[in-house]
């Protein structure tokens, strides 16, 4: 198992220098960061000064390599825009996207599990035909679209729900996590963008709970629990729906990763100040350190979540063997 | 006992309502926030927005083009290189220290520091001190746009940034990336105080109760600016009622906020040009004036302004907007097809031509949109355009490179007058005088170059405008460039908003004096 570890920390250390070194080579595509940080009087003279102070000019190798030497005591370099340390202005990110993709997991997980069951249960009613066709419609639209269609009807027309933004939020771990979660105002903004959000995924899960369900259904243990008599509610709920859930699990926990990437757009709309929202000011700015901290920061992520789930999967199925462990 | 908790109560509760009455809370969207807050550390819109807020300058600009007294409270000429401003008595900054004399000198020689501002102070000798309340301003020659300039000169608090911060650097220390004091505090004389700034996320300002300004009817107490940078959620902010006030508004989104019953739309000309310029060291037709001629006679500006600017722009045929100095009304927007292809026919390119275009597609309102209709409107006269258009970060670089045949580029005069057009747009490009840097279009005129240096120390003004309004009609006959239209600064607010008096030409809300029903 230790082994294992030291070869997988080893894999994120190369894979996050191979992301820095593809970062760095299309960093002058992106951009000028100069550009942005003085007016238009300024002479090219002077802002040749300026990206020579800040090391833009050095040769890519040497901004490489001092961006690997830095890297390694811990500094992934200065956003320019936010004027902050990058790694800091990402984790100050952080929190906002986690909630939103925290809302939107509650959602999905709320009206997907009795929704599909229902679905799998009674799939010739009305309600279970509207809601299949009604989840065909939802994975078609572009969440954009859904989002602004959410703005207008509830912020602009009702005028129930706030329309961007994270309103109220209350500071928790030594001021570190402002969430939204503990104040009515921050709840309300949470709602749109979650919905929003919420559209991609939730379809996805209604129809797979109920195939799966429904799957199940026809197994011959649940035919065996029907012969013994059990009431129909212990049927469904004890016997088939726990078997059910197992593989909806897995898919969920790598949906939720996955929609982490989604949240570009609806943090876009919504003007919330999550990492999504970070991403895409920063490519529109040039802010190329921060964009090439951002990267190499999600590689790690991602490099960690995998070896996580790895691990985990050799303890739940000791079937599947870790390489590495004799 | 249950009177007196009556009467506590009932007293609890006037106390509410006469707060309640005094609170007026302005919640702003705009599509960026100051990227900091120190005024001289970036020359740009947003910055000159906020300095407007927190600090003031000697004078500043009315919504019809006159100056009027801030910091200083009159002010008389000398001579021709010396201006005397006299310094409004009892002013205190954020910090209570009092405004003086050497708070002004103080400021002034701080933005020879700064490598954004330096070009701008360029014509002074700087400032001298005449004693605590009176200063001497003093020009290295005849300058006509002093009193242009003094709209750029915010007092900063000597006192307050002086001496060193946290971190041992000074505390004036003027830095474009990295920590400093002055880029997060902020002492000026203005009507607002900085409460909280998260950058890109919140600025929150309350209103100085000391501000000097009495005569001001500004009543708003807290002003929290929130930048929105997608239109369509800063309309729908506005719309909602999140926010108050937002700017710009997208022309697309005009007429439903003019039709709304608790909004309202302000539009203001900006006196931002925009233009194409065609580059005479790529493409050797362009050398001819014929040729530049016909490509102005094919755009049709009025057009453009009509359907994609939805009519809330003002077509152009010169750099000046009216009310300046050089602005020439005979000069009036050309559009000729016939005439267009006859002068390509003369000038010998019957068969056409095969050019590059780019164009920036979140810098200027609807840039791409009025590219792709000049292509297509070029197109109708034998001229193959290869059109690209890209976000501002990418084009800066292209334009700065000079990359395509015809680039587009937008200007605004920051010292409201005809000249700076002509210096940076017109003028033989020249590295080391600095003069003609955005002349992309490499256009080159010696009597254009030496009618900008006269206006730039002609005292007499009849005098100054006859230069300026020769170089636009010089301009306007050799097609220097192709012009389309000046910009309308647009904003949208609730009707209880009183904004028209706070709006001007320079697009600098001045939100101290607004008035919230």
């Amino acid at each position: 198992m230790f082994a294992f570890i030291i070869r997988r920390i080893i894999q994120a250390v190369v894979v996050m220098m191979i992301i820095g070194l593809v970062g760095f080579s299309i960093k002058s595509q992106i951009g000028d960061p100069v550009r942005d940080l003085v007016g238009e009087r300024v002479t090219p003279a002077e802002r040749a000064k300026i990206a020579d102070e800040m090391g833009l000019n050095d040769p890519f190798i040497t901004q490489y390599i001092r961006f690997l030497k830095n890297a390694v005591k811990g500094d992934l370099g200065r956003s320019f825009l936010y004027n902050k340390p990058a790694f800091e202005v990402i984790l100050k990110h952080a929190p906002a996207t986690i909630e939103l993709v925290l809302g939107t997991a509650l959602i999905i997980i709320v009206i997907s599990l009795p929704m599909g069951v229902y679905c799998a249960l009674r799939p010739r009613s009305m309600l279970s035909r509207f809601t299949m066709s009604f989840s065909t419609l939802g994975v078609s639209i572009p969440v954009y679209l859904t989002a602004i269609m959410l703005i207008f009807l509830f912020s602009i027309h009702w005028q129930l729900l706030p329309s961007f933004g994270r309103g109220e939020t209350v500071l928790l771990f030594n001021g570190h996590w402002p969430t939204g979660f503990l104040t009515i105002d921050g709840l309300k903004h949470l709602i749109l963008p979650c919905i929003s959000l919420s559209t991609l995924m939730l379809p996805l899960f209604i129809r797979l709970i109920r195939s799966e369900m429904m799957e199940v259904l026809e197994t011959e243990y649940i035919k065996y629990a029907w012969a013994k008599g059990l009431s129909p509610k212990r049927v469904w709920l004890v016997h088939a729906f726990k078997n059910t859930l197992l593989p909806v699990v897995t898919v969920f926990g790598v949906q939720v990763g996955i929609m982490f990437a989604f949240t570009l757009l609806t943090e876009l709309v919504f003007q919330w100040p999550g990492m999504g929202f970070m991403f895409l000011e920063a490519v529109h700015r040039a802010d190329t350190s921060l964009l090439i901290a951002y990267m190499v920061v999600v590689a790690a992520l991602f490099v960690f979540v995998n070896t996580v789930v790895d691990i985990l999967y050799g303890f739940i199925n000791p079937t599947v063997r870790i390489a590495g462990t004799k | 006992m249950k009177k007196i908790a009556f009467f506590v109560f009932s007293l609890f509760l006037v106390l509410m309502i006469s707060v309640g009455a005094n609170a007026k809370t302005l919640k702003v969207g705009l599509d960026a926030d100051p990227v900091s807050l120190d005024p001289q550390v970036q020359l740009s819109g947003g910055m000159l927005q906020l300095s407007h807020w927190v600090f003031d300058p000697l004078v500043r600009w009315t919504q019809d083009g006159q100056f009027e007294p801030r910091l200083a409270e009159r002010w008389e000429r000398i001579n021709e290189y010396r201006v005397r401003f006299y310094l409004r008595k009892g002013v205190k900054f954020h910090s209570g220290n009092e405004l003086t004399a050497k708070d002004v000198k103080w400021s002034f020689d701080r933005m020879r520091k700064s490598v954004d501002f330096k070009g701008l102070v360029e014509p002074f000798v700087g400032v001298g001190i005449v004693d605590d309340y009176t200063v001497d301003i003093v020009t290295t020659k005849a300058y006509p746009l002093l009193l242009n300039m003094a709209t750029y000169f915010f007092a900063m608090d000597s006192k307050f940034y002086t001496g060193e911060d946290a971190n041992g650097q000074p505390k004036d220390l003027i830095l474009k990336v990295g920590e400093s004091y002055a880029l997060n505090n902020a002492s000026g004389t203005g009507p607002f105080i900085v409460t909280k700034r998260e950058h890109n996320v919140v600025l929150e300002m309350k209103r100085n109760e000391n501000y000097w300004d009495k005569k001001s009817p500004g009543n708003v107490t807290q002003f929290i600016l929130t930048p929105i940078k997608e239109n369509a959620t800063r309309v729908a902010a506005l719309l909602s009622g999140d926010v108050d006030f937002i700017s710009p508004v997208p022309p697309q989104d005009f007429s439903r906020i003019e039709s709304g019953d608790k909004v309202k739309l302000v539009t203001i000309n900006g006196g931002r040009i925009i233009t194409f310029q065609m580059n005479q060291d790529r493409v050797e037709a362009f050398k001819d004036p014929r040729v530049r001629n016909a490509i102005v006679y094919a755009v049709n500006n009025v057009g453009i302004v009509k359907k994609i600017m939805k009519g809330k722009a003002m077509a152009a045929a010169q750099q000046s907007p009216p009310g300046y100095a050089g602005h020439k009304e005979s000069l009036q927007p050309r559009y000729d097809i016939d005439k267009a292809k006859a002068l390509l026919k003369e000038a010998g390119y019957a068969d056409g031509l095969e050019i590059t275009m780019m164009a920036p597609n979140n810098r200027y309102v609807n840039d791409a949109k009025i590219a792709e209709a000049t292509a297509q409107m070029l197109d109708k006269i034998g001229i193959k355009v290869s059109l690209k258009t890209m976000p501002k970060a990418q084009y800066w670089p292209e334009f700065d490179k000079r990359a395509a045949d015809m680039m587009m580029i937008g200007w605004h005069s920051d010292t409201e007058d005809s000249g700076n057009f002509t210096e940076f747009l017109g003028m033989c490009p020249n590295a080391e005088t600095g003069y003609g840097q955005y002349n992309g279009g490499n256009y080159c005129n010696q009597r254009v170059d030496e009618l900008t240096m006269m206006a730039q120390s002609e005292t007499d003004l009849a005098k100054r405008s006859g230069f300026l309004k020769e170089i636009e009609q010089i301009l306007f006959d050799e097609a220097a460039f192709v012009p389309y239209h000046w910009q309308l600064h647009s904003y949208g607010a609730k009707k209880n908003f009183k904004i028209e008096p706070v709006l001007n030409a320079q697009n600098f809300p001045y939100f101290g004096d607004l008035v919230v029903e």
